[in-house]
């Protein structure tokens, strides 16, 4: 077995296990906790609960007009290299293939010079991201290992994928199998980091949206 | 970072024989373990982006990354991580989650008391949706525990908890009450049973604004709703939620709950008083243990039905341009906002809205018990220059608002930076404003 088939055999195997068993059962873990239930009378009825909820998933994604002028900017970048991350993963016909592999759809994918140009523009805003990370006394403050580990893995993803299209440094299939084993790594470190936020984003939205809508609160 | 001597001593009850790291373990670890699935989902979805920061009006006077608000309940994020999140036996074992010592804790009291006036403005930023400022209260259930809540707030909770009243008064306050209705010459209604509305009244207006009372009383007494105060639970405050101490924020609320059932009312009337309508409609029940078997309204709220319904008619008054302050727990975190701007547009009155208002308004300073805190002033003051700056920028010159702690606040500040606007009441207002004959007795 050289490289490469243990990349994408055994290796992929294992990190999609812990990958899938770590997400459930960090979900899960949850359900273990205590779930009070609110006696208050709601303000809401279930209509506008849920409403409230749905409005938020959507309004969260841009800030308030009474806060843009402060993070307008900042978000900006974050959602930036997220459009960038997607469009990598999402549109670059080998991508499809593999995903097709897994869950037995495809679609067409985009030129891969295009996907060149995303790339080094992913790399570039997630620099600045990091930039702004260490820069900031608010963010860095708040940073911990966790982040820095997962803007590594996540990098290190995009740096290795980005060297085995431009057949960059080592033969091809070398190239490949080590990107590979970085996708690898990044679904072992999935569960346990920050990188979960991308299951509990929209549930957060919903919830939290929902519960202030019971009171007719603002959200 | 403030100075906490002396605190853990005076918040240890006599029998209390452990020691302050003790207390603070025990805390933390009750904290870790009674989190409850909603708080433990908002702490894990933090990504760590300090948007918050750009909501909180700490944060934005100092430019001091210790004020971002999601950064206030580290330490219990590190609890919880530690002793009950998914990989908590991995934390402990790899030693990655280090147990937190009183000394931490101690240094955040500044952060979740003096610094923090639980006003939710942080919790309308987050781009996961946390509410943050749900997080903050309880994180200050846990610092009670612990014996770290500041003394002012810890003295009122302990005094209201036994006595009713946060603090000793020179006279009972029912005397004080039929006294302000003698002086403006208004039917004080009280121990009435078998009525519709139960009455109550923040501590601060029969202390500073009695005519708030007198207010009240008068527009009760317009509509001919049938209500009254009841002696043994007159006081709307509770310092037990400023405080933290959710077993004293439930006798608080108890008082007035068993109340307003003795009297058999069907409407619990929170007056002009933010944090005593957040503790008695968004948390009484759930402290009580199950729905209360009548409505709580807050009397904008009330007034604005009366209203709707036609049974409040008001004229129009001359005040000539007008701002308001929107009372954060009744407002952004309690949802009303329409009700006082009904009553405003009811009198004609010329309102020229902050920058930030309505569910956007930034806190008048002083919410959360920050105004007790004595060594948290010249913070607070700091952070209200901009609330200050705003309201003048309107160019009302009146400024009106609904909340009793808020005009307290406002009245310091005039008094500190010789500001040349009084706030006044919304209530009192209505009351001058009243149309028609007064219902019959």
């Amino acid at each position: 077995m050289n490289l490469l088939d243990f990349a994408r055999g055994p290796a992929l195997k294992v990190a999609m296990a812990i990958f899938c068993l770590g997400v459930t059962w960090r979900i899960l873990a949850f359900a273990l906790l205590r779930i009070r239930r609110d006696m208050n009378r709601p303000r809401a009825s279930v209509l506008k609960f849920l409403g409230g909820g749905l409005l938020t998933v959507g309004s969260r994604s841009w800030p308030h007009r009474e806060f843009i002028g402060r993070t307008g900017a900042g978000e900006a970048l974050g959602y930036s290299y997220h459009i960038g991350l997607f469009a990598l993963v999402l549109l670059f016909t080998p991508h499809i293939l593999f995903l097709g592999s897994l869950f037995g759809v495809t679609w067409p994918g985009v030129p891969s010079s295009l996907i060149t140009v995303i790339s080094v523009l992913t790399l570039t805003l997630f620099l600045a991201v990091l930039f702004r990370r260490v820069t900031n006394p608010v963010m860095r403050m708040l940073s911990n290992f966790d982040d820095y580990f997962s803007w590594f893995i996540t990098m290190l993803v995009m740096v290795t994928g980005l060297a085995a299209t431009a057949h960059f440094g080592a033969p091809y299939e070398t190239l490949l199998a080590v990107h590979i084993l970085s996708v690898d790594m990044l679904l072992v470190w999935f569960p346990f980091g920050k990188l979960m936020h991308a299951f509990y984003i929209f549930p957060s939205r919903a919830l939290n949206g929902a519960l202030l809508a019971r009171k007719g609160a603002t959200s | 970072m403030s100075d906490t001597s002396g605190v853990l001593t005076a918040n240890l009850a006599p029998a209390e024989a452990r020691s302050p790291e003790a207390r603070v373990a025990g805390a933390m670890s009750g904290f870790a373990r009674e989190i409850g699935a909603l708080s433990a989902f908002r702490l894990e979805s933090c990504i760590h982006c300090g948007i918050c920061a750009d909501a909180c009006h700490f944060y934005i006077a100092t430019e001091d990354p210790q004020y971002t608000p999601i950064w206030k309940v580290e330490p219990f994020k590190q609890a919880y991580k530690r002793e009950s999140s998914a990989f908590a036996p991995l934390f402990r074992l790899l030693g990655l989650k280090h147990e937190v010592k009183a000394d931490q804790l101690g240094q955040w009291q500044h952060l979740l008391f003096d610094s923090c006036n639980m006003c939710g403005r942080c919790s309308l930023i987050c781009p996961m949706g946390i509410d943050v400022a749900a997080l903050i209260e309880q994180a200050r259930h846990a610092m009670f525990d612990a014996g770290l809540a500041p003394k002012e707030l810890y003295e009122k909770a302990a005094h209201q908890q036994v006595t009713g009243q946060p603090e000793a008064s020179a006279e009972p306050y029912r005397d004080q009450l039929l006294a302000i209705g003698a002086r403006f010459e208004v039917d004080i209604p009280l121990d009435k049973s078998d009525v519709e509305v139960m009455l109550c009244v923040p501590r601060s207006d029969i202390e500073h604004y009695p005519g708030a009372v007198a207010s009240l009383a008068r527009v009760m007494r317009h509509l001919g709703v049938s209500c009254t105060f009841r002696s043994d639970a007159l006081i709307a405050e509770n310092y037990g939620y400023y405080a933290g101490g959710k077993e004293w924020q439930r006798e608080i609320s108890r008082r007035l709950i068993d109340q307003a059932i003795a009297c058999k009312a069907k409407i619990l009337l929170v007056p002009e008083c933010g944090h005593a309508y957040a503790a008695l409609r968004w948390e009484a029940a759930d402290l009580y243990g199950k729905p209360l078997p009548f409505k709580v309204l807050q009397v904008t709220e009330f007034l604005a039905d009366e209203l709707k319904a036609g049974r409040l008619k008001l004229g129009a008054a001359a005040t000539g341009a007008v701002t308001f302050q929107d009372p954060c727990e009744s407002a952004r975190k309690g949802g009303v906002n329409e009700a006082p701007r009904a009553l405003m547009k009811a009198m004609s009155l010329d309102l020229h809205e902050m920058k930030n208002h309505g569910g956007f308004s930034f806190c008048c300073g002083g919410g959360g018990g920050v105004l007790d805190i004595e060594r948290a002033a010249p913070l607070r003051y700091r952070t209200m220059e901009s609330k200050l700056r705003e309201i003048d920028e309107t160019g009302a010159k009146t400024f009106l608002t609904s909340c009793s702690d808020c005009r307290r606040t406002f009245d310091d500040a005039q008094a500190h930076f010789t500001w040349n606007k009084t706030p006044q009441s919304l209530l009192e207002l209505v009351a001058a404003n009243l149309i028609g004959a007064a219902a019959p007795p």
